[in-house]
């Protein structure tokens, strides 16, 4: 009867078979987990408190806030009342981002074609770290550079410019001030977007598939036959995005734009004129002595720009993922 | 009937024969003497008349023989391909000429008692051999350290998650961090100025300093680590799963160790990418002219913070330590920049 029992009792369970998850990947799983949504959250949370800060300013000034030309502080004693609006600023911002487009565009998707399909094997390398290398330069250093080394070769091309274009509304001069102005922070913009537009043209490239190009080839055509009929089509949308993500860099773009850039709260078409804006340089130039109310207009402003430029972003990625599935 | 074999010559038509050789000599010879005969007999003048002439001239000459030579389609490719070409070098001049200037302008200030001096006893408008930047130094590596410090674990944690647990939002953190990368500088020091002053209270500090860049770092290094963890094999993984290793056995131990040079240029890039951000830094450090070195209290300095510093007063000597400055940081920003792609090479020369 003992013996019985003891038997009975050394028989082993079977064993439980599950995919529950031990007690130390459900700790390692949910410490991940919380650090991939913080990074995440990290957006939510920038987006919220500059909204919060903020919202009194964007409130008090309703949609003028986003059309109005004026940053005004309250002067009390005039009976001078506080307006701000970033419209000006907003619209400089553009400018001098599609003119950085204009420029660095053309110029990076030619060194990226260079890199995929012109380089000999010996240029190649080197050519890759140098542009990795401009992506690595600080922007101050572009700053500094643009101010004091390519501004004075940039007045002699902008009065070239004016004096043989001047015809055209854009390259008008009414006033012959041409340091400072949208036309060169332009183009110290676009020597900074070069880098990433070319590498991210670069990859669309190297995707395009080897069996077309070589069809292309077979059937005679030159290079250029052959990436205009094989390599463009095919990664249109990758240097459509890429040259997106570029301008969102442009426009978020603060103190290489503040040293080569004079800021007017004025809407000018004349890109060579010592008129421009730009809302992230604004924010520094007015940060230093700003009062709490100016404060929360900043705030404002930072978040306007916050929304520009996350838009513009969410787009060029939405454009690239989608090219680079295909 | 072999000797027949071996006497066939192997033919390299695609070679250049001495003939086009000879063309393509005369070709450039060509477009070097008209470009300096139309800048020597016409009112284009200087370094600016003389390229668009080069350009304008190799474009058209090279179109012209290759047109004469086979059709209108090898005109349009030599076209084209002198364009390229043009564009390429286009780039290499910028960067040359940024390099260049940095060093003729940076290097003649350079000493190393720069590194034991602070501008404390110093104006900016004094001579270089005045004061130094210690203080920058001494900023930088705080706010850097700290930066490193937050951002290093959050942005391997977010890589992590992408590719090993792949989490039910793993696709939409993907994206946030991604767009995340695009976030103006400047926004992210507006949002520590809300956060950490405004909301919490705090002053000037290191710390907020540090705190700006890190929302600027986490994407950079979350991104790389992420393309890192992807070029793990499978098979690792599989064969840690298979020994019966959880899954947080199988991660710690072959799939980060697997990892841990890219993850180290992960951070490194980060560390480059952060090191020169100025904008942020305006807002949240305070500036100073003497060294701190308690990093959670009282202003402080940094190399950027230098640079912008000298660069507003506008001096003579002031612009000399700007661009001293400059010369510093990029000595500083090449060297990490070094050390993460000679950690990346070493990492591709093993597979």
């Amino acid at each position: 009867m003992s013996a019985a029992v003891v038997e009975q009792k050394q028989t082993p369970q079977p064993r439980v078979i599950t995919t529950e998850p031990r007690f130390t990947d459900k700790v390692f799983r949910s410490v991940v987990t919380s650090g991939g949504l913080i990074a995440g959250l990290l957006l939510g949370l920038i987006g919220f408190f500059l909204i919060y800060n903020g919202f009194e300013a964007i409130r008090a000034a309703g949609l003028s806030f986003l059309t109005g030309f004026n940053w005004v502080d309250a002067v009390p004693e005039d009976g001078q009342a506080a307006s701000y609006g970033v419209g000006a600023m907003l619209y400089g911002t553009m400018v001098t981002g599609i003119l950085a487009m204009l420029m660095g565009v053309p110029v990076a998707v030619g060194t990226a074609l260079f890199l995929s399909y012109y380089a000999p094997e010996w240029i190649k390398k080197p050519m890759v770290v140098v542009v990795d290398v401009m992506a690595a330069i600080p922007s101050i250093v572009y700053g500094l550079w643009g101010y004091f080394v390519l501004m004075p070769h940039a007045e002699y091309w902008a009065k070239l410019i004016h004096k043989y274009l001047g015809f055209i509304p854009f390259f008008d001069m009414p006033a012959p001030v041409f340091t400072r102005s949208p036309f060169i922070a332009g183009l110290v913009l676009a020597i900074m977007i070069i880098p990433i537009v070319t590498a991210v043209s670069r990859e669309v490239f190297a995707q395009t598939p080897l069996e077309r190009i070589q069809a292309a080839y077979a059937l005679g055509a030159t290079k250029w036959s052959m990436i205009k009929a094989v390599v463009f089509p095919y990664g249109r949308g990758g240097v459509i995005g890429g040259a997106m993500l570029g301008l969102g860099r442009a426009l978020g773009e603060t103190v290489a734009v503040y040293t080569v850039l004079n800021l007017v709260y004025d809407i000018r078409i004349e890109v060579l004129l010592s008129a421009g804006g730009s809302v992230a340089s604004m924010i520094v130039n007015k940060f230093g002595e700003a009062d709490p109310v100016e404060l929360q207009a900043l705030m404002g402003a930072g978040f306007v720009l916050f929304m520009v430029t996350l838009l513009v972003n969410f787009l060029a990625n939405y454009i690239i993922n989608k090219t680079a599935r295909e | 009937m072999s000797q027949a074999i071996l006497d066939v010559k192997p033919e390299y038509p695609w070679k250049l024969t001495p003939k086009d050789l000879v063309t393509d000599f005369l070709g450039a010879l060509f477009t070097l003497a008209s470009t300096l005969a139309i800048v020597g007999f016409s009112p284009l003048k200087g370094k600016l008349g003389f390229a668009i002439t080069l350009i304008f001239m190799a474009v058209i000459t090279t179109t012209i023989m290759s047109w004469i030579k086979l059709d209108r389609k090898a005109a349009f490719n030599s076209a084209t391909t002198v364009l390229v070409y043009v564009t390429a070098s286009f780039v290499i001049i910028a960067l040359a000429s940024v390099l260049y200037e940095i060093i003729r302008l940076g290097a003649p200030g350079f000493s190393f008692s720069i590194f034991s001096n602070d501008m404390s006893q110093t104006a900016s408008d004094m001579p270089l051999t005045e004061g130094g930047l210690l203080h920058a130094v001494i900023g930088t590596a705080y706010i850097v350290t700290f930066a490193t410090l937050i951002s290093t674990p959050i942005g391997i944690l977010t890589a992590l998650y992408i590719v090993e647990v792949k989490g039910r939002f793993a696709g939409l953190v993907r994206f946030f961090v991604q767009a995340m990368s695009g976030v103006p500088s400047i926004v992210a020091g507006l949002f520590i100025f809300a956060l950490w002053m405004i909301q919490l209270g705090n002053a000037y500090s290191a710390v907020a300093g540090g705190f700006a860049l890190t929302v600027l770092m986490i994407p950079t290094v979350a991104r790389t680590a992420e393309e890192v963890l992807k070029l793990i094999p499978s098979d690792l993984r599989e064969a840690g799963l298979a020994l019966g290793a959880t899954q947080w056995r199988t991660v710690a131990m072959v799939v980060i160790p697997a990892a841990r040079s890219g993850l180290i240029t992960a951070v490194i890039l980060g560390i480059a990418r952060v090191v020169g951000e100025t904008a942020p830094l305006l807002l949240t450090i305070g500036g100073a002219d003497a060294i701190n070195l308690n990093p959670t209290q009282g202003n402080m300095s940094a190399f950027p913070y230098y640079v912008w510093k000298n660069l507003l007063i506008g001096s003579e000597n002031a612009i000399s330590r700007a661009w001293l400055g400059v010369f510093v940081l990029m000595i500083v920003v090449l060297v990490f920049f070094t050390l993460a792609r000679y950690l990346g090479a070493a990492r591709g020369g093993r597979k």
